[in-house]
């Protein structure tokens, strides 16, 4: 089976509900027009990515108007929508919502929210507590949200949970610059885990990244889907909007997958059981933890003295 | 020797991107800068006007009786290289008309009274011709303090900001800024022979290799010393780098609220846009 996908790689209003979802409606028919059976938006796009004390006012219940609205949009065309989620007992959380036929068919909600550097999702947000495929009229998916990835738990949980394809929406900030590169450093990392994510597990990487720029932090774009086989079959521009379509072949997972049945072979119990001995474990001894400190400094004399 | 990645392809596209994105959003498509002749006013000058066109960029001169002939024609050579629209508005009648009444004060209140009635020129002349003014501090600047507080330190928005001195060296020649503007030894002109190397006690190349590794790559003290920086120039940069963390902030507000504005109170900038 053949599903033809469209990435919007759109640049938000930050914190303007009515603006963003008229921005969805607009690529909603866009992607209804090339011919695209499923769409995805990035994270967080229908209310912009530093939204900070925005959040209660942008949050949107399964109950509110505008979850109706986007219901009625799927009708047609199934989409991911990167929104604001209210929790009946009022937690907000960071969420990709799967709509289909008219109807909410799955919601992840982010697990990995990042509180380091330049974020603080975790002062806004709520954590998600689970990592599931799901469903589709196309076969299984699974949704994770931009960091999850980050944590190589998530895709492989997603990855013996079925799911052929793993969709990403992502609001991923441009930084580091690196010579000789035409994107920045954390562009670089993003194409090499979803390569290398697609290559392991035997399914479709499908990220979507947003661009623009919240106060003076750039979004890098760069959406892409690749292949089972590691292969990029669609490429969004670098730092500017963009609107990919392509067709991917869920056949290829089967072929993949008769080729290198590494998903088959994967040991769930000794995982399980590793686990379970960690877990109990203290995280890491005050040896280890001091050898790791004074290394760095060995490492800068060692290079000197290979200098000179 | 330290290498500063300097992608200059890269970070040409993605500053311009910035202006561009960041200006529009606000509704208005222009920018003043002030030209002072300089390597960092001359590249935020031509970023500007490659993301909004060269038409809705205004340079403006802002010379004191005792600035260097040489700023002038700099400055002129950048409005003629770019083709922005330009302005000189002088500062000196109203200098000297206030220190006509306190004559005792010395070069460094002369120097930070001439930059902030810089900024007052600029921001009357955002208001009039519907502009944002763009700033040209770089970060080698902003971490040791290097600027005057609501001075030439003020701005809406600033493509520099995170670029070391020698980055913008890097940037200036790659965007076509004239070589004798990036050639030059670097000056902020408030008196005669005034240079930033001769008043920091290093040179630019030095501290941004040092900047880069204790901010940017979060080196410790003695990594740094490992690194072959000497310790006296190392604590001298940290201490220049706490002592002027007032200049990079909001002022502090007395906190009596619930909600406080920037403690307790925190939306984006670009909240709504």
């Amino acid at each position: 089976m053949s599903i033809r996908i469209a990435i919007a790689q759109i640049n938000p209003k930050l914190g303007d509900l009515r603006a963003n979802l008229e921005l969805y409606e607009e690529n909603i028919v866009r992607a209804a027009e090339q011919g695209a059976e499923l769409l995805t938006f990035p994270e967080l796009s229908l209310t912009g990515y530093f939204l900070r004390d925005t959040v209660p006012s942008v949050a949107l219940t399964m109950k509110s108007v505008e979850i109706a609205k986007l219901k009625t949009l799927s009708r047609n065309l199934p989409f991911i929508a990167g929104m604001v989620e209210e929790s009946a007992d009022h937690r907000f959380f960071n969420a990709a919502v799967y709509f289909e036929a008219g109807e909410v068919r799955h919601v992840h909600r982010k697990v990995y929210l990042p509180t380091y550097g330049m974020f603080d999702e975790q002062r806004y947000f709520a954590r998600g507590d689970r990592v599931r495929a799901f469903d589709t009229k196309f076969g299984r998916l699974a949704l994770l949200i931009c960091e999850d990835l980050w944590h190589p738990s998530t895709i492989y949980l997603a990855a013996l949970d079925g799911a052929l394809a793993v969709i990403c929406p992502s609001a991923s900030p441009l930084r580091g610059i690196v010579d000789e590169q035409n994107q920045d450093d954390n562009a670089r990392y993003w194409e090499m885990i979803n390569r290398a994510y697609a290559e392991t597990y035997s399914l479709f990487m499908i990220y979507g990244n947003r661009c623009g720029f919240e106060d003076g932090v750039g979004f890098w774009g760069g959406s892409e889907i690749v292949d089972p086989f590691g292969q990029r079959i669609a490429k969004g521009k670098y730092y500017e909007e963009d609107f990919l379509v392509a067709e991917i072949a869920l056949e290829s997972v089967r072929r993949k997958r008769t080729m290198s049945p590494l998903l088959r072979d994967e040991d769930l119990d000794l995982t399980i059981n590793e686990l379970m001995r960690i877990r109990e474990r203290p995280a890491v001894s005050a040896t280890a933890a001091k050898k790791l400190n004074g290394s760095k400094v060995q490492r800068i004399k060692a290079a000197k003295k290979a200098k000179r | 020797m330290i290498r500063i990645p300097t992608n200059t392809a890269l970070l040409r596209k993605i500053l311009v991107a910035f202006i561009g994105n960041e200006v529009r959003k606000t509704g208005l498509s222009r920018i003043v800068v002030g030209l002072s002749g300089g390597v960092d006013s001359a590249l935020s000058a031509m970023l500007a006007a490659e993301a909004l066109g060269p038409k809705n960029v205004l340079g403006i001169l802002m010379p004191y009786k005792t600035s260097n002939p040489d700023s002038q024609t700099h400055a002129e050579m950048v409005v003629q290289k770019s083709g922005i629209e330009s302005l000189m508005v002088g500062i000196t009648a109203q200098i000297d008309a206030y220190f006509e009444r306190f004559p005792d004060a010395d070069a460094r209140r002369r120097g930070n009274k001439m930059a902030r009635e810089r900024m007052t020129i600029l921001y009357d002349h955002s208001a009039r011709w519907n502009a944002l003014v763009i700033g040209t501090s770089n970060k080698t600047e902003l971490l040791l303090g290097y600027g005057t507080l609501h001075g030439d330190m003020a701005s809406a928005i600033n493509p520099l900001g995170d670029l070391y001195k020698t980055q913008v060296w890097a940037l200036a020649e790659a965007a076509g800024v004239p070589a004798v503007i990036v050639g030059k030894e670097p000056s902020a002109d408030l008196w005669l022979g005034q240079t930033d190397e001769g008043e920091l006690g290093f040179t630019y190349r030095e501290v941004d290799q040092l900047l880069y590794l204790m901010v940017d790559q979060r080196y410790t003290k003695p990594e740094l010393i490992t690194a072959g920086f000497p310790e006296r120039f190392v604590d001298d940069v940290a201490q220049r780098i706490m002592n002027s963390q007032f200049k990079r902030r909001l002022p502090v507000i007395a906190k009596v609220s619930q909600r406080t504005i920037d403690r307790d109170f925190r939306y984006s900038r670009d909240w709504g846009k």
